[in-house]
């Protein structure tokens, strides 16, 4: 039986982790490579990289971020943040991501995804949504997205968007709550199954956990195939181990390998 | 020993190389590992490994791009009989045909076809994505050591199609994902994984050190 992933996903702006990783005693708390190498030890089923760097002189870093990482950890690795071209996809996955995000650049452009995905197959190609509700209390309720880390308004409709990337070549979305994100408040359960239940690819549930509950509620609730957090795991709240445990407890299938 | 991964243009050979030299270190089995788009380099090697990722018709049209190579393979893997391991689409490839983006030839290894997963349960996503467990159907070398079975170790999947062998007993396991997805093929001195080895953690290197070790 196919099981639920958790993935822990690792900021990184100039070649090193926004905020360190706490959760174990690593020689160096912002080295991502030796973040990620602790994660696959502790059993995470993927990791995922976000990319943050804004200076154009330094994009090249998560290169090297990447390479090292394919190097050690035999798991699989998404990255995403600031790709933009076929090119920006070939030289991540020639470096040894297994899956490559795109965000902004899909609203912008979805021929992109198309071009990506006939160019090395649906199976790598992950679009990033961020969604915000913008409706009303007693309207019905909408999601739009939201492009440059949920600043910037589209007006487009957050299913209508899901639906069209996966039909152009989305192996997979990656859906975050702008609303929650950041929050611990839990995942948006309704913008989370309104997601899933409309696409026929894995929905990857992301923004807002705090609790080992939430991971749950995300999966049984808002039918993601996978759960992606980040401070919980990072600040040592809880370990993927437990999460896991928490999880199967609660029903859910989980992989839990010694 | 020499292994020859063969670099067609098909994604991540980085990984599959690096976990064939974490498997040969934990060995300790002296190995030179080659990423190669050079047919010579395939028949001078002790084994062969064919990753893919992507469609099978462009990894199709990817190999067949590079002069002299499925000459090569056939003549090393058929003729000469040497260990084979294909990955993912360099698995599916074996087979006589696949059905993806159009109907297009494979090697004819394995009879059968790789044909589109069809879950009996259509919630199921598509594609089979992440970790899974993998049922014996036949044994095999390469799974010597494997706990499999639904408390077995779990196995890296990403795939939308699957190779469907004519003859069970080219069917080494499966994988249940609405009903049984085939996992793994073998027959003579070839194999292949629709899973990933090189992602699958502990499964996958114990796998990628039983073939170092295969003397079929």
């Amino acid at each position: 039986m196919l099981k639920v992933r958790v993935i822990p996903c690792l900021d990184v702006k100039d070649g090193r982790v926004v905020k360190g990783v706490n959760f174990v005693d690593l020689r160096d708390a912002g080295d991502p490579v030796e973040a990620a190498t602790a994660y696959d030890a502790a059993g995470a089923d993927e990791l995922c990289f976000l990319d943050i760097t804004a200076s154009h002189e330094n994009r090249d870093t998560i290169f090297d971020v990447v390479q090292q990482t394919a190097e050690r950890c035999f798991m699989p690795l998404t990255v995403g943040g600031g790709v933009r071209s076929v090119d920006d996809v070939r030289k991540l996955l020639e470096a040894g991501a297994d899956k490559v995000s795109i965000n902004t650049a899909a609203v912008a452009n979805r021929a992109f995804v198309a071009e990506a995905s006939e160019k090395f197959g649906a199976q790598c190609i992950v679009v990033a949504i961020d969604a915000k509700k913008v409706s009303g209390d007693g309207e019905p309720v909408q999601w739009q997205i939201f492009t440059h880390g949920g600043r910037e308004p589209t007006g487009i409709d957050a299913i209508d968007f899901a639906r069209d990337v996966v039909a152009l070549g989305a192996g997979e979305i990656l859906l975050t709550s702008m609303d929650r994100d950041g929050t611990r408040a839990g995942f948006d359960i309704a913008l989370t199954s309104a997601i899933a239940d409309a696409v026929s690819v894995p929905v990857i549930a992301s923004g807002g956990v705090g609790t080992l509950d939430h991971l749950v509620e995300g999966v049984r609730d808002g039918h993601a195939s996978a759960v992606l957090a980040a401070s919980i795991f990072h600040f040592g709240d809880y370990s993927i181990r437990q999460a896991k445990e928490h999880m199967a407890a609660a029903g859910l299938a989980m992989r839990l390998d010694r | 020993m020499s292994v020859a991964i063969i670099d067609y243009g098909s994604g991540n050979l980085h990984s599959a190389a690096k976990a064939f030299e974490r498997a040969s270190a934990e060995l300790a089995k002296p190995l030179s590992i080659e990423l190669t788009r050079d047919p010579d380099a395939v028949r001078g090697a002790d084994r062969i490994v064919l990753p893919g990722v992507g469609a099978f018709a462009d990894c199709r049209a990817g190999l067949m791009a590079i002069d002299g190579m499925l000459e090569a393979l056939e003549e090393t893997v058929r003729a000469a009989q040497r260990p084979f391991l294909g990955i993912c689409v360099g698995m599916q490839l074996m087979a006589e045909r696949g059905l993806e983006h159009g109907l297009t030839p494979g090697f004819g290894w394995i009879g059968g076809e790789v044909q589109p997963i069809a879950p009996g349960d259509p919630d199921l996503k598509i594609p089979h994505m992440g970790w899974n467990t993998i049922q014996m159907v036949n044994q095999h070398p390469l799974l010597a050591g494997i706990p499999t079975g639904d408390d077995g170790l779990h196995a890296y999947f990403v795939h939308s199609y699957h190779l469907l062998p004519s003859d069970e007993r080219d069917l080494v396991a499966t994988t249940d994902y609405g009903g049984p997805v085939t996992a793994m093929v073998a027959r003579d001195t070839f194999a292949g994984t629709q899973f990933h080895p090189e992602k699958s953690q502990k499964l996958g290197l114990k796998l990628i050190s039983n073939f170092l070790q295969w003397a079929p």
